[in-house]
């Protein structure tokens, strides 16, 4: 582990150090290191690359760091993750993944994560995604994220592409039994000509499931970004999905609902708004000393944090 | 301290010129509260604009203790020390009072002095420190923020466009002693407003009608006078 990757590290994971709790650090494909918890157990799978992270009932407080970097030219990473998570449980989970590109040809990490989540369990779960390195080389990701809620579980998701990402493609798919509640919360920032697109798609299948969707986006220079929620009402269930986006230069944004129900107590709500920094936030700022540049910076900042 | 030279301001509507503002003259000096009033569309609100740089004048000049400031952009202004609550205040999606203040005080803050800003406009700052400045907020709760974000920054001219709208009932006391104690011997308010219960705070009033400064004055001697304009002349199509 060398500077680049603590910095990494840091940026993907807010890791300053070895973290408590248990851990499994990915480096190029390679296991670097690797520590198990009380109730929690990684193990390397046996039919293809990646991790099953068993965590047993009743298992609170405690937290689970699995980040991933990539820092090798011409190297494309897959990984699959499983997360079994038992009854009353109370977890973090600190996923994400960083990039470091200074050669010639691109790389790429795609985490295919599924998560089990048992009975009355409350896990939170933040994915953070960067990449750095020589500008017209690409550096890829693409996540995907498969959830299964179980019976008054609640999940909450923080995700978010802080920059440096030529192309993303994020899929998150989830199911809710009764009483779950999913909450995500999304921010990306695309510069030049990177593009990202993001496709939500929930089905509320139990009795009074929740889903909320908030999703925050920055699209720069010539940069193009999609934004896809599709949320499924099978019951007596309430769905909302945000999606905001401040576009910047030539940049573009597409924002696509569909919503559908099957049940007639289904509240299915959408709303998109895609537009420039709005002129009076900015001169709110100016009356506060800053200079356009540095209002419309603080704006972006507030906007994605 | 400051000093209007002549304002003129006038706006185009289906072609035809309409003047809003018609020479402006007027001193403000340090140690006063000022209310600036006049009937709805008189042009109170553009001339606190055009003070702040948020508008430009068509003509004229303004001074800041001896300065030409009239062509300096919004930013130069406010670091010169003037400040500008807005009539409506922003909404922002992300920042929350507590960033707001900072940005005002240039400062990091910590929850004591934001109490300090935000208690001064009735809220307390336990709740209301890390809350978004988004639609979540009401009119008046944000409308507070924006003064207490005035307050904080501790300008020298103090511009306060209708401070009083759509604050609840709490507010006009409350405003009127806001603006008493926040005047000190080197800085002054400016209040626009048409809410006769902050003619209180005012140690002169000015009253804009057809474009110009109808009257001014001590406030003592300029109420008893405003009885005689109770509407914009203009608008009655004099």
């Amino acid at each position: 582990m060398d500077k680049i990757d603590n910095d990494l590290l840091l940026k993907v994971a807010d890791l300053h150090s070895i973290p408590q709790g248990a851990f499994n650090i990915r480096k190029n494909g390679q296991l670097v290191g690797r520590q198990n918890s009380k109730g929690i157990e990684i193990e390397t799978k046996q039919d293809k690359p990646g991790i099953n992270i068993k965590i047993q009932d009743g298992i609170k407080n405690q937290s689970v760091h699995i980040p991933v970097i990539v820092t090798e030219s011409d190297f494309n990473d897959l990984v699959y993750n499983d997360f079994y998570i038992g009854k009353d449980c109370e977890i973090l989970i600190v996923a994400g993944c960083g990039l470091h590109n200074t050669g010639n040809k691109a790389n790429s990490h795609a985490g295919i994560h599924e998560f089990w989540i048992g009975e009355n369990s409350v896990v939170r779960y933040v994915e953070k995604h960067f990449a750095q390195g020589k500008d017209n080389v690409e550096k890829n990701l693409n996540p995907t994220t498969v959830l299964h809620l179980g019976k008054n579980s609640h999940f909450v998701m923080e995700t978010a592409q802080l920059g440096g990402v030529t192309s993303s493609e994020r899929v998150t798919e989830a199911d809710l039994d009764d009483n779950a509640v999913l909450e995500i919360k999304e921010s990306i920032l695309t510069e030049q000509s990177q593009q990202a697109s993001t496709t939500f798609s929930v089905d509320l299948n139990g009795k009074d499931s929740r889903v909320h969707v908030v999703s925050r986006s920055v699209a720069k220079d010539d940069s193009f970004q999609e934004f896809i929620s599709e949320i499924n009402g099978n019951n007596e269930c309430f769905g909302h999905v945000e999606c905001d986006a401040i576009v910047m230069g030539n940049a573009q944004v597409a924002s696509t609902p569909a919503l559908q129900n099957t049940h007639p107590d289904a509240a299915l709500t959408h709303e998109a708004a895609i537009g420039k920094i709005a002129g009076e936030q900015i001169i709110k700022l100016q009356t506060l000393g800053l200079t356009k540049e540095q209002a419309e910076e603080a704006i972006l900042k507030g906007f994605l944090k | 301290m400051l000093s209007l030279k002549n304002i003129t301001y006038s706006v185009k509507e289906n072609g035809v010129k309409r003047t809003i503002l018609d020479g402006i003259t007027y001193d403000f000096d340090a140690g006063k509260n000022y209310v600036i009033t006049g009937a709805n569309g008189c042009g109170k609100s553009t001339l606190a604009k055009i003070i702040m740089g948020i508008v430009s004048a068509d003509n004229g000049q303004i001074f800041f203790n001896g300065k030409d400031i009239t062509n300096l952009n919004i930013t130069q202004r406010a670091n010169l020390g003037l400040a500008f609550a807005f009539q409506q205040p922003v909404r922002f999606k992300g920042l929350t009072s507590k960033d707001i203040l900072e940005y005002s005080t240039n400062d990091k803050l910590h929850t004591a002095s934001a109490c300090e800003f935000l208690s001064q406009v009735g809220l307390c700052a336990r709740e209301y420190f890390n809350r978004e400045l988004d639609n979540t907020l009401s009119g008046g709760e944000l409308k507070r923020i924006e003064i207490a974000s005035v307050l904080a920054r501790g300008g020298l001219v103090n511009i306060f466009d209708e401070p009083e709208a759509g604050i609840d009932i709490w507010s006009f006391n409350n405003l009127v002693d806001i603006f008493k104690k926040s005047i000190n011997q080197t800085n002054c308010n400016i209040i626009i407003s048409h809410q006769e219960k902050l003619f209180a705070s005012a140690d002169e009033i000015i009253l804009i009608d057809n474009g110009k400064v109808a009257l001014s004055g001590a406030a003592d001697e300029v109420l008893p006078q405003l009885k005689g304009y109770q509407s914009c002349k203009k608008l009655e199509g004099v």
